[in-house]
């Protein structure tokens, strides 16, 4: 019988066991990484094993993002324990404060991963990869130690689920919108231990950034993985940003099995937005449209790219952030920042009234950079709304796309971005 | 190993948020951690625990971010066990590796009520809740190793002296 593309990539990787569905495996790993809070707890269970020696330091890949620029003495001490072991284990790949920006965005533009790969993060959103053709997964710092530890790591082979798109996307929708449409089908367990697939033509109509926005929010289904089927898109942004080492493209068989399939048609929704508190709990935009917002946040590993930081511009341009609502935009990493200011996004963002920050997790998870009171509202392009999650657990977060954040910061409440006068060609699409 | 302890019930998708807020993930003293046990949802929590004590939980406990603080945190306030209708796949890893037992029985978790009495033979898989007796999923042959081994720190130590 065919494979799955998650199944093919567990395939190309096992050390040992036999790739099928809930059997357990041992893998070798391409690239592990870990960020400041995964990697202290990590490093104290890495000695703790009795390692000394990381097997593979050229695989690893430590990125200071959550708690950077430090925001306390305590966080200062994590990013401290990050510059430690970079030391003492020569890890090659040490993104400090002002060199990267947030991992998932990070690790794509900077050569550190290819088609095919297996990446694991101490992060959940590690499941982004699969836009660039690679089974990324999350797992916690002990599992990490490990990997770092053995050079490979103990997998369940998950089931598959098949998510097919047709269709042309309508005005204002993006990749974020899709992956939330899943979530309102499934729920928030809907694929737990399984491995999203993506393919169709609608899917193959998103510009590599989207594609990220899709993957990013897989876990949020309680999937082990997202993937996309690769195409032209896959091939142009390997030949450019490729890791320099040999790699295949993978491919699902056609007789491959799925535990089920989804088709959507993309002519039959609009921008969708999650409700509080579940990435999960997710309506049309247009069902929440007059909601008072007090912040407006655009970031994070899901939606902190050129393309939503374009979307974003192209509707606060030329207006103003509304009185009684502030608006945080976060570039996700330091050349996305400066692609923004040579575009002169960034200008326009700081003369709509935005608070432009460094690259960081920041607010996303409730670390700093825009926390929330309670009873307080926002919107933000992240990828969770957890009571709790960005602050005070009795704040309310609504999840959406750029384009309706921005939108928001306008009018002050949830509006349809077409009310604010926007173009939907104002956005120049794509990754750079 | 038998663990007896009181029910301390919650609902479904409990995600790691929840469970140690944000902004405590610069600490990494289990002490530390277990003072935030669900510090933004329920305040009270943290007190009401008794060393022993167990957790009952709904379908996807655990769902959310990886972060290993979350079940480091119940661990370390001295919650023996963890039965839910589910778990989110990376905490299950991370309860297994620490050595934080837990256990899938749907119908135990529906069935336990708070202050229930609850008793747990992790050997036999059976859980019993105010005198009535269910079956808990069994662990596949490889983590019944990782935890007989007392979680994955052991076992990699164990797999470094034999490279």
């Amino acid at each position: 019988m065919g494979q799955t593309m998650a199944e093919k990539i567990l395939a190309q990787h096992a050390i040992s066991g036999e790739v099928e569905p809930g059997r357990i495996i041992r893998a070798r790993i391409d690239t592990v990484l870990l960020n400041d809070v995964s990697g202290p707890l990590s490093f104290k269970q890495f000695y703790e094993m009795g390692a000394t020696r990381v097997a593979a330091p050229e695989g690893v890949v430590l990125v200071c993002d959550h708690f950077a620029p430090a925001p306390s003495i305590s966080a200062a001490h994590g990013l401290k324990a990050m510059r430690q072991f970079a030391e003492e284990q020569r890890i090659p790949h040490f993104f400090d404060v002002g060199q990267g920006g947030i991992e998932h965005t990070l690790l794509p533009e900077r050569h550190l991963i290819a088609p095919g790969d297996l990446i694991i993060g101490g992060d959940s959103h590690t499941c982004t990869y699969g836009a660039f053709d690679a089974f990324g997964t999350g797992l916690g710092s002990t599992d990490i130690a490990a990997a770092m530890a053995l050079g490979e790591l103990w997998f369940l082979v998950p089931e598959s689920v098949q998510f097919i798109f047709h269709g042309t996307k309508r005005p204002f929708v993006t990749g974020k919108d899709i992956i939330l449409r899943v979530l309102q089908e499934i729920g928030a367990d809907g694929a737990t231990y399984q491995a999203m697939e993506f393919a169709g033509e609608g899917i193959a109509s998103l510009s590599i950034d989207e594609r990220m926005a899709v993957c990013n929010m897989a876990v949020e289904g309680g999937a082990k993985t997202g993937i996309v089927v690769p195409d032209a898109v896959t091939e142009a942004w390997a030949r450019d940003h490729a890791a320099a080492r040999p790699y295949q493209f993978v491919a699902p068989d056609p007789d491959a099995h799925y535990a089920a399939s989804y088709t959507f048609d993309l002519a039959d929704f609009g921008p969708m937005v999650a409700r509080p508190h579940s990435p999960a709990n997710v309506v049309p935009a247009d069902e929440v449209l007059g909601t008072h917002v007090d912040q407006v946040y655009i970031g994070n590993c899901a939606n902190g790219t050129i393309t939503d930081l374009r979307q974003a511009a192209s509707v606060l341009g030329g207006r103003h952030v509304a009185r009684g609502t502030r608006a945080v935009v976060v570039p996700a990493t330091q050349r996305v920042y400066e692609q923004a200011m040579a575009e002169g996004l960034i200008a326009q963002l700081i003369e709509a009234g935005v608070a432009v920050s460094t690259p960081t997790c920041g607010a996303c998870f409730g670390g700093h950079m825009g926390l929330l009171d309670d009873g307080e509202v926002a919107i933000t392009t992240t990828n969770r709304n957890f009571r709790g999650r960005m602050g005070h657990a009795g704040a309310q977060v609504y999840l959406a796309n750029a384009y309706v954040a921005a939108a928001a910061a306008v009018a002050g409440e949830i509006v349809d971005p077409a009310q604010v006068g926007v173009n939907v060609a104002g956005a120049k699409d794509g990754n750079a | 190993m038998i663990i007896q302890g009181t029910a301390h019930v919650v609902g479904d998708n409990i995600d790691t948020d929840v469970i140690l807020p944000g902004r405590y993930l610069t600490l990494t003293d289990p002490a530390q951690l277990a003072q935030h046990v669900f510090e933004g949802v329920d305040p009270d929590f943290v007190s009401r625990v008794k060393p022993g004590d167990i957790l009952i939980a709904g379908r996807n406990f655990g769902s959310g971010s990886s972060r290993e603080h979350a079940p480091i945190g119940l661990k370390a306030l001295g919650l023996s066990c963890v039965i839910a209708e589910s778990f989110a796949r990376i905490f299950y890893r991370n309860a297994i590796n620490l050595g934080l037992p837990i256990l899938i029985c749907p119908e135990a978790a529906r069935a336990a009520k708070p202050g229930d009495a609850v008793k747990v033979d992790t050997d036999s898989g059976t859980v019993e809740v105010a005198g009535q007796v269910f079956r808990a999923q069994p662990f596949p042959p490889f983590l019944q190793e990782l935890i007989a081994a007392g979680g994955l720190v052991p076992w990699v130590h164990a797999e470094l002296a034999r490279k």
